[in-house]
């Protein structure tokens, strides 16, 4: 933004450097950037909040929200409009100041986490040379507005979500962030757009499937960050047939709409997150990193490698979002203990090894294919050969099985599986 | 008794140090209206105690009031969810005053209603048991195929939750003409049904893993708060009384009675929380069996026995009808004065003996699970208070 303003201010016939409303014009872009990531945030949280409904409606055979709109598609804006316009209730006996806050800090959580996320080829905000770092640091803010009203609501039922929340946020973190330590070892780098560029467009190319470090560290933190986010099978803090609904079991109006608007906001968080890390995020599969470079060096990439590498990288976080919905509208609730135990006794022993295991094959690997270790491997290459072997296995398989199982369970229900009632 | 008195008594002074959560009666999982007055440290309970008493309708003291036709339609209101079972256990005891013989077309018809019945029943438990431990999808699938068994009832006796189907003597309504196939349509459909249920919820390790070993009632545990139905068969005794005193038609099918096996695999134990859920998924599939065996062979006669007085008054005495109803015995004490209302109508249902035990077993475990227990043991809020 700044070299594009720069440039702006130049092709006027002024000196940046000198001209005096250079200043005012950065401020001016850095809200523009801003409100537009934040409208994004929140028209991305409506959508898919609309998107859950209906795919929950087809898996429980019922229609979901269909009047407003095409296909019910501004069901959103009308929740949207009626959260606004209901009254903004408070409890007497709460703690006016922190309940009032406390939906503030998990939007900010939220909507900050957006300043380092790649949308594609060069598209973000910043170009953080910690972002990854950045991102767990944001998003622990999430935690505290989640424990600020479960206290400040002063409910019993809220007070156990938010113990609840506070409790398991900040075990998950600790496997997330053993999980993150692999493809950042595996890249050597923490800024979000470096550990991209390591990685390829090619499955094989992934982090996910260069290693079965790798591929396991995926699950691990896309378990993690299933913990994180609230969303079921870890849904405790705002269990409904447990606790009413947890921590904001006392909200009404848009305060409620804040919490679910960073509940369903972080859906594209935490898979862009994945995105990036283990699914080779905005690379364009056919468009190798050589040929990238030498588009740089030469100061020419098309316009069109901005657009193929946003698509990809947004369909990858797309069908991450519906795995996380498929999940959620799948599996049964666990109980916090084991909760706890899966996270303690499995996650992050596990992490641990993994991120051993992933700095001695790196050295390893490193030592017996040299510099090549950093760069992107051809397919014919020793590298390349054992990645595919890896991922046909790891990937390919799974994938055929799920695909197996899926039809013989429409030929199992037979008649009754209509998929043209939409 | 007032509920500050009743926290005054169970809950001594330790209560000062832990939390006393009032859970219910608009609690979104306590089936209805029940409260539970939990006393917690954490997540762990120390003590749930139930508070009944929300739903109290005095059904029994109506029973005094209105004739004893008239009362028919009240036994509805016992149970919602399964009334076929109330209807059957009124109209037999008024029977037995009387002396009446039901004619056999009546009984049959009497049977695949109440059989029918006891599924849409059992789907419900079923549902909201995967809905309170957390799975929402099964719930909606459940009530789907209720919602066919609704269609069929309907069809029979044009009601679809309240049915006032039987009568004293026989049955309101005989089976209409085209009720046959749309019966075994339903039924061969059903079977897939079940096996699909399995994959979707019983199968789901997480589920497993939150009901094994969780809640375990032992058989003289079990005997001695007078468990009844499913509750008492999950923990290994072989009792139903469609075998041990079979009424009606029921002689004339073959069964089998599911009990307790500790189906939850390795962490599984004989009486758990998810014995009393797989019963009852394995009753459905027992009551499919017996429909069948009924349609085949259903007997022609008339539907309504011949010498049913108009006005009904029974000869001075008592009489007493057990069944098997959904959720466990069912048994009705009717003491006549030989006039046309009853004296005194007693009824007595599985939900109010199940709730006695949970003080007792909810010790120790978690807030989740007590969820989860009282989803298991199937307690319906108007069939405990009446």
């Amino acid at each position: 933004m700044k070299e594009f303003i720069d440039q702006l201010v130049l092709k006027w016939g002024y000196d940046p450097a000198q001209w005096p409303l250079t200043e005012a014009l950065y401020i001016a872009g850095m809200l523009v950037i801003g409100i537009g990531l934040t409208t994004f945030g929140a028209v991305f949280a409506g959508l898919v909040s609309w998107w859950e409904r209906r795919v929950a409606g087809r898996m429980q055979s019922r229609v979901g929200p269909n009047r407003v709109g095409p296909g019910g598609l501004l069901q959103f804006a009308a929740d949207a409009l009626k959260l606004i316009l209901k009254e903004d209730l408070i409890p007497d006996e709460a703690d006016r100041l922190l309940f009032r806050l406390a939906p503030y800090f998990v939007i900010t959580g939220f909507i900050l986490t957006f300043v380092v996320l790649p949308f594609g080829y060069h598209l973000s905000a910043t170009h953080m040379n910690i972002g990854l770092f950045y991102v767990v640091a944001i998003t622990s803010l999430v935690v505290v507005g989640i424990l600020i009203s479960g206290w400040a609501s002063n409910s019993k039922w809220s007070l156990f979500g938010g113990i609840r929340a506070a409790a398991q946020v900040v075990s998950y973190e600790i496997p997330a962030g053993l999980a993150l330590m692999v493809p950042v070892v595996a890249a050597g780098s923490l800024s979000l757009h470096e550990i991209i560029r390591a990685q390829g467009g090619w499955p094989w190319d992934w982090f996910m499937f260069q290693t079965p470090m790798g591929y396991i560290a995926f699950f691990s933190l896309f378990v993690s960050l299933l913990a994180e986010g609230n969303r079921t099978p870890f849904d405790l803090p705002e269990a409904e047939s447990e606790l009413v609904a947890g921590y904001n079991t006392e909200y009404s109006g848009m305060r409620f709409g804040y919490f679910f608007l960073a509940e369903w906001g972080n859906l594209w968080v935490m898979s862009a997150i994945l995105t990036t890390l283990f699914l080779g995020g905005w690379q364009v599969p056919g468009v190798s990193m050589a040929q990238l470079t030498a588009w740089e060096a030469s100061g020419q990439v098309p316009f069109y490698f901005y657009l193929l590498s946003a698509l990809v990288f947004c369909a990858k976080v797309i069908v991450l979002v519906n795995v996380v919905i498929w999940i959620r509208w799948t599996f049964p609730r666990i109980r916090v203990d084991q909760m706890m135990s899966l996270c303690w006794k499995y996650l992050v022993p596990l992490g641990i090894v993994l991120v051993l295991a992933t700095a001695g094959v790196e050295l390893l690997s490193f030592e017996y294919f040299g510099e090549q270790a950093k760069v992107q491997a051809p397919l014919s290459s020793t590298r390349g050969m054992l990645h595919f072997g890896f991922f046909a296995v790891a990937g390919l398989l799974p994938l055929v099985i799920f695909i197996v199982k899926t039809f013989q369970n429409i030929r199992i229900a037979g008649e009754r599986v209509d998929l043209t009632n939409w | 008794m007032a509920l500050d008195q009743l926290i005054l008594t169970k809950f001594g002074p330790e209560a000062d140090q832990e939390m006393i959560l009032n859970m219910g009666p608009q609690h979104p999982s306590t089936h209805g209206v029940i409260n539970f007055i939990v006393q917690a440290d954490g997540e762990v309970m120390t003590k749930a105690v139930p508070a009944v008493g929300y739903l109290h309708r005095a059904l029994e003291k109506i029973g005094e009031i209105v004739t004893y036709p008239g009362y028919m339609p009240y036994t509805d209101r016992i149970d919602y969810l399964a009334a076929m079972f109330a209807n059957e256990g009124y109209a037999l005891a008024v029977e037995k005053l009387l002396g009446l013989n039901v004619p056999p077309r009546a009984q049959y018809l009497r049977a695949i209603s109440c059989e029918l019945n006891r599924i849409a029943s059992h789907l419900v438990s079923a549902g909201t048991m995967a809905m309170d431990i957390g799975a929402v999808t099964p719930f909606p699938y459940a009530l789907r195929e209720r919602e066919w068994i609704n269609d069929l009832l309907e069809a029979l006796c044009g009601a679809r939750l309240t049915y006032n189907y039987h009568r004293i003597g026989g049955v309101a309504f005989d089976m209409p003409d085209d009720w046959m196939p749309l019966c075994h349509k339903w039924l061969d459909h059903f079977d897939k049904i079940l096996d699909e249920w399995d994959r979707l919820i019983s199968t789901n390790e997480i589920f497993v893993q939150r009901l094994a070993g969780m809640g375990v009632i032992p058989l003289p545990m079990a005997i001695d708060y007078g468990l009844v139905g499913p509750n008492l068969r999950a923990s290994g005794f072989d009792y139903d009384l469609r075998r041990a005193h079979p009424y009606g038609a029921y002689p004339d099918f073959t069964f089998e009675v599911p009990i307790g096996k500790a189906y939850a695999g390795r962490a599984g134990v004989v009486g758990d929380c998810y014995d009393r859920f797989y019963c009852r998924v394995l009753e459905m599939r027992e009551s499919v069996k017996i429909v069948r065996q009924a349609l085949e062979k259903f007997p022609g006669g008339e539907f309504m026995a011949a010498k049913v007085p108009r006005k009904i008054r029974p000869p001075e005495g008592e009489a007493q009808s057990r069944i098997e109803a959904a959720r466990g015995e069912m048994a009705y004490y009717i003491v006549s004065d030989g006039g046309e209302r009853a004296y005194r109508v007693r009824a007595r249902t599985g939900s109010f003996l199940a709730m006695g035990i949970i003080e007792e077993l909810s010790k120790g475990l978690m807030i989740a699970d007590l969820v989860a227990l009282i989803a298991s043991l199937d307690v319906v809020a108007p069939e405990i208070d009446r």
